[in-house]
């Protein structure tokens, strides 16, 4: 065992500590939806959910999911056909301009949303007249927020794999690029290239300012709307939202392993 | 390793001539710094030419230059008569193998051999049972199934080595592949390249800054230094003849020591010794270890002090300072054990030296 390791024990305070962290919050979230005004506890809220009666209040919501799981998908797609063949470029044949491409790729980090929307807001105008004012065109700015955290995953992963003998060595091989990145690259990155799709998907799903800002209805905005009816709902969204990123992360970290496992 | 019979091995029962390959006139540069100064390369059909030299000579470019990874600024790069300067990588039909290990860590071992057939349109049980022939080569058949990480560094440069082999490539491209590898595997492996290489009749083109190897497998070795070709030439015609006192220090270990010349001989520590070629003058003589002894008091010798000896199994070798303050390297048999300080006597075989004008 490393002897500089932590002990048993204060790895469990650790842990305790951290886990209190995260799931007390939760917890007073999910115990604000159960109570009832005359203090007693009951699910009869989260069955409200599949109340006809509700469906009007609830459409706001509902649109918004769709839209925000719509700018998920354009997103991740962004991150994947366009972000990571860069990187790839970058650092196959362009090496000196990666600290370039590095600092622009985390320069949005720096910015607050709120002053990003100041500079996109002119852009989505024209965005608007040519492309329409359809929530998906929201995707071109999430593709700009989710960089910094999406260029980490990947990179991370481009760090620990010697892709330029793998790209040689297909080429001589005979493969075509598209081949080199499809069947050899890609697959040695696949790791880095699923957390940097899975952050894109908790970035466009957590995000409020922008969509609030350029007035496109998403799941962040709706809930504001909703919750001016019904302060219950949106804390069952938040809990249901939190869930669905907890089951994508697993699933996406079982796929990972089960990749290791059959690689040993 | 015992080699698989030809009858069985499709891979060997279509083991062809080899090609031609003609660089000519390759010049390579680098953000205005020249790697590459016009390099002129003939290699015959199922050739094994190795390109030596000191890192940084430009050896690996001009490797690069003729697998397409480089684009020379100029030059022509033919295979097989072919102008090839032009052509993408893949399209030139080469097999190499790379420094650090280059089989792709998510395919099994037999799927990296196949990797290049199914490239060019082999069905899938076709270029199983090729891989397999190929795996079968290089001793590693029963890995076959296998991943890379499962392999030692010897055997993931020998499932390299047949992934390179199988698609029957013109040309086969070896850079640096037993530099990351141990003394002994490493021997073993270039050992068995070369015998494959025989058998299968492949031009080669093998990059190395270790002399032994070169010496030990090549029919020709190009010595390069400073973006140039310094001498091509079999590996007896540069150790007993270097056109160069580069190549004289880089190829084999050579002493330097004065001597004056006249015409045919060149006189040394008062022994009188014949010139590979005339000269006259001043001159630095290349000594090899070998040709240098233990001298008695009669002979022709001059004095000097040790330095110090080392053990190499099957002989010694010796560094001693002569009272010129030249040093000189001697090699003799393991009995004789000079102490550092010994004052010994040393003299030269009378074999015709290499010698080249003092500058």
């Amino acid at each position: 065992m490393n002897p500089l390791a932590p002990s048993r024990a204060t790895r469990w305070i650790i842990g305790v500590l951290v886990g209190a962290f995260f799931a007390i919050p939760l917890l007073a979230t999910f115990l604000y939806t159960v109570k009832m005004n005359d203090g007693t506890y009951s699910l009869q809220r989260w069955a409200s959910l599949f109340d006809p009666a509700m469906a009007s209040t609830l459409k706001p919501i509902w649109t918004g999911l769709g839209n925000s799981l719509l700018l998920a998908v354009i997103t991740v797609a962004i991150v994947l056909f366009v972000l990571a063949p860069t990187m790839i470029l970058v650092n196959l044949r362009f090496a000196k301009l990666r600290p370039v491409f590095e600092f622009a790729a985390l320069l949005p980090i720096s910015i607050p949303a709120i002053v990003l929307v100041v500079g996109l807001a002119p852009i989505y105008l024209q965005i608007g007249r040519t492309l329409g004012t359809g929530a998906w065109t929201l995707s071109f700015a999430y593709g700009v927020t989710v960089l910094p955290f999406a260029y980490r995953s990947i990179q991370a992963s481009i760090d620990a794999v010697d892709i330029r003998t793998l790209a040689e060595a297909a080429r001589s091989l005979g493969a075509s690029w598209t081949t080199v990145v499809l069947q050899v690259l890609a697959p040695n990155l696949r790791q880095g290239l699923l957390a940097a799709s899975l952050i894109s998907v908790a970035v466009v799903l957590g995000e409020f300012t922008i969509a609030s800002i350029l007035n496109r209805p998403v799941f962040q905005t709706a809930m504001v709307v909703v919750q001016k009816q019904d302060g219950y709902l949106p804390a069952i969204f938040t809990l249901l939202a939190l869930l669905f990123c907890f089951i994508l992360l697993l699933v996406i970290g079982r796929v990972a392993r089960g990749t290791g496992k059959a690689r040993s | 390793m015992t080699l698989p019979r030809t009858a069985d091995n499709m891979l060997l029962a279509e083991a062809g001539e080899g090609t031609r390959v003609q660089l000519q006139g390759i010049v390579k540069s680098y953000a205005g710094n020249t790697v590459l100064h016009g390099v002129d390369l003939d290699i015959e059909p199922g050739e094994f030419v190795s390109l030596l030299g000191p890192s940084g000579c430009g050896k690996t470019t001009l490797l690069r230059v003729l697998a397409g990874l480089e684009i020379a600024d100029r030059g022509v790069v033919l295979l097989g008569g072919g102008d090839v300067s032009r052509v993408p990588t893949n399209k030139r039909d080469i097999g190499m193998v790379f420094q650090s290990y280059s089989l792709f860590p998510h395919l099994r071992v037999v799927d990296n051999t196949a990797f290049g057939l199914r490239r060019r349109g082999v069905s899938r049980a076709d270029a199983s049972k090729r891989s397999l022939d190929a795996l079968a080569l290089v001793g590693l058949a029963d890995f076959a199934d296998r991943f890379p990480h499962q392999l030692s560094g010897g055997q993931q440069q020998r499932v390299a080595l047949a992934r390179a082999l199988v698609t029957e490539p013109k040309v086969l491209l070896l850079d640096e592949p037993l530099s990351a590898l141990d003394a002994k595997v490493r021997v073993q492996l270039r050992d068995e390249i070369r015998r494959i290489q025989l058998r299968l009749g492949i031009t080669t083109v093998f990059v190395t800054h270790d002399q032994e190897e070169a010496l030990a497998v090549s029919d020709r070795i190009a010595v390069m230094n400073s973006g140039g070709i310094e001498q091509i030439g079999s590996p007896e015609q540069l150790y007993t003849s270097p056109a160069t006192a580069g190549v004289a220090a880089f190829v084999g270990l050579s002493s330097v020591v004065s001597g004056v010349a006249d015409g045919d001989h060149v006189t040394v520590w008062g022994q009188r010794l014949p010139l590979q070629t005339p000269a006259d003058g001043p001159v630095d003589v290349y000594i090899r270890p070998e040709n240098v002894r233990f001298a008695g008091e009669a002979d022709a010798a001059t004095d000097a002090l040790v330095e110090e000896s080392t053990f190499l199994g099957s002989m010694r070798r010796t560094l001693v300072r002569t009272e010129s303050g030249e040093l000189i390297r001697l090699q003799h048999a393991p009995g004789i054990q000079p102490a550092f300080g010994d004052r010994v006597r040393i003299a030269l075989a009378p074999e015709p030296v290499a010698v080249h004008p003092r500058g």
